[in-house]
């Protein structure tokens, strides 16, 4: 049987080319970029050639980008860094309620330090509101982190929009891009971000493996200390293997960016139309258009999540729930919930996130086998509810 | 701060199952064909637990021997996760096998026993997921109220204190007894109080009572 992985939003293999350039950093070129011998400086310089390559991708300076260990650190680094380093100026965060945990956990942690978060809501596809942005501001506002394109919905904010209102108070404006790094456009200048995290895993690079761009003169307060790694804003050894990987994926991805995901807006939307039309009570989570190329979210009313995916794993297809049953929380989804979606939506929520291997024949295969999985389930579900019961 | 090994999040399985549990999940015995069939049986007693809200809605329906007391027949449908599904069927077959469980044996079951049988579950599956026995009692009570067998229902000795899913006092009183110190410890077992937000003071005021009566004031 083959595989049909649909979940790339979790993870994606390492491409080839990537597997290929870091293979030479694991033994011929394994020195340490901070040793004062030929072996050390023949490190050191693939490290400063990873670090000008993702440069000129992001168009920003060598010195703007601080390589990490995932996309959660520089979350981290970005929320706790800005908060300790600007505390004396202000102690008020604005972001919203739909952010990755990568960072509202940091800004519950902050919370709890004497920080105060406004959490945004959303409107029913998942956008923030930027008049309710622009009123949040205060005058002790230190930063807004507001998400490129989010995780389980694929919905993509006005980055550009905040920046601008960002930038007109004074406030510094980090975007978690983890989800929209290799499919969207991530020019800096463009973009008018401060500081920018991308997360290797999710682009066809090493897990372990993450960036925080941060604008030149952006007070910033480290989160690890020792050496003087990464211009004293993340000691340790630099993972070389990581980093030339994460950027030779990044810089493959943005050259390719164009017309993969014209390739992958195909698939998506043949994907969502079937299923919407084959299965009845779907209902598609996040906006129609305004959404990753490789991001369909559906709910299925009256069966639960968990089920569904045990029973497309058994025919091989792999995707994801943001259901309260497969991960380790109780609550269901915040982000479905988020968009003012009810529980018992949130319950059958489904995510299909397509890759570069996805073919049409991968699609077919789910359009043929789910709907039957469905049936299946809602014959055994004691619940019969409609949409218009939960107001949809 | 929570330190140190975690064994509700890094079990030793996982979020994966027995090949008892998948097998009763992807084959669920005592099925209706379909809901026409559901709608036109004939039970003596039909019960149901949870809410579409919280993620698992059990029901069960019996047919009983009048004369032996034993459970003849059940059938059920659950909406929830694998582990749900998987948990109702195995009761299904554990009440109806042997020419099928007498009635004060089928009110005494609890979640372990059919945990027991499904060779085990994740630990953070368990009170969530292993609610058919309530629903069996409720339709256990049915079947008395319906044979006007009044004095055999059991409801009144243990009171509803969350309405949606049916949890009770004695629900609570486990609970502490197996360690849960706080409300929210409580919640993470059973999921108590988030679909019925209305019980989490008398909720509160049992966990406060029960620490006291069994572990006593400090």
């Amino acid at each position: 049987m083959k595989k049909i992985y649909l979940d790339h939003a979790a993870t994606t293999y390492v491409r080839p080319e990537v597997k290929k350039a870091i293979l030479p950093f694991f033994d011929k070129n394994f020195g340490n970029p901070g040793s004062f011998h030929s072996i050390g400086l023949e490190a050191r310089k693939a490290l400063d050639s990873a670090r000008e390559k993702t440069a000129k991708v992001l168009n920003c300076l060598p010195e703007e980008i601080v390589f990490t260990g995932s996309g959660t650190e520089s979350c981290n680094l970005a929320l706790k860094g800005i908060a300790f380093a600007l505390e004396k100026k202000g102690r008020h965060i604005i972001t919203q309620k739909t952010e990755h945990h990568a960072v509202l956990r940091p800004c519950e942690w902050l919370e709890k330090q004497g920080f105060e978060i406004t959490y945004l809501g959303v409107d029913k596809f998942g956008i923030v509101d930027l008049k309710q942005l622009e009123n949040s501001i205060r005058k002790d506002t230190i930063l807004i982190s507001i998400m490129y394109a989010n995780n389980e919905i694929g919905t993509i904010q006005p980055i550009k929009e905040i920046a601008e209102i960002a930038k007109k108070h004074n406030v510094l404006f980090h975007t978690d891009a983890c989800q929209a790094a290799g499919l969207e456009k991530i020019d800096v200048q463009k973009l008018g971000v401060d500081l920018m995290t991308i997360n290797g895993s999710k682009i066809y690079a090493l897990k372990g493996t993450g960036l925080l761009f941060v604008k030149k003169g952006t007070p910033l307060e480290p989160l690890i200390h020792g050496g003087s790694q990464e211009f004293g804003l993340r000691a340790g050894t630099e993972n070389v293997a990581g980093i030339v990987g994460l950027a030779t994926a990044l810089e493959l991805a943005q050259k390719e960016r164009k017309k993969e995901s014209a390739r992958l807006v195909k698939l998506r939307d043949y994907l969502i139309k079937s299923l919407m039309k084959k299965i009845p009570k779907s209902v598609l989570l996040g906006h129609p258009q305004k959404r990753l190329p490789n991001n369909a979210s559906i709910a299925f009313l009256n069966v639960e999540g968990e089920a569904i995916l045990l029973h497309l794993d058994r025919e091989g297809i792999f995707a994801s729930t943001g259901s309260a049953c497969t991960s380790h929380s109780l609550e269901p989804s915040h982000v479905v919930l988020g968009i003012g979606m009810p529980y018992e939506v949130a319950h059958g929520s489904i995510r299909f996130s397509l890759g570069k291997k996805t073919t049409k024949k991968d699609i077919d295969a789910v359009i043929k086998k789910l709907p039957k999985i469905i049936e299946k389930l809602r014959k055994l579900s004691p619940v019969e509810l409609s949409k218009k019961e939960i107001g949809l | 701060m929570k330190h140190g090994f975690r064994p509700d999040v890094v079990g030793s399985e996982g979020w994966f199952y027995s090949e008892k549990v998948k097998d009763h999940f992807f084959n669920p015995r005592n099925i209706f064909k379909n809901k026409a069939e559901a709608k036109k049986y004939k039970a003596d007693g039909v019960g149901q637990v949870g809410s579409p809200a919280c993620g698992d809605i059990m029901r069960i329906w019996i047919k009983v021997d009048k004369k032996t007391d034993r459970i003849k027949e059940c059938k059920f449908q659950t909406f929830g996760c694998a582990s749900a599904i998987a948990s109702t069927s195995m009761l299904t077959v554990m009440v109806t096998e042997k020419k099928g469980m007498k009635l004060e044996n089928a009110l005494k079951l609890a979640p372990k026993d059919i945990m027991n049988r499904l060779g085990g579950l994740p630990e953070r599956k368990v009170h969530c997921s292993v609610l058919g026995d309530k629903a069996l009692r409720e339709a256990i009570n049915d079947y008395f109220r319906k044979t006007k067998q009044f004095d055999r229902i059991t409801e009144k000795e243990t009171k509803i204190i969350d309405k949606a899913l049916k949890i009770t006092n004695k629900d609570i009183e486990e609970a502490v007894l197996e360690g849960a110190k706080t409300f929210e410890d409580i919640q993470k077992r059973t999921k108590i109080g988030i679909s019925d937000k209305n019980c989490i003071p008398e909720a509160k005021k049992l966990i406060k009572y029960y620490k006291e009566k069994h572990f006593g004031k400090n």
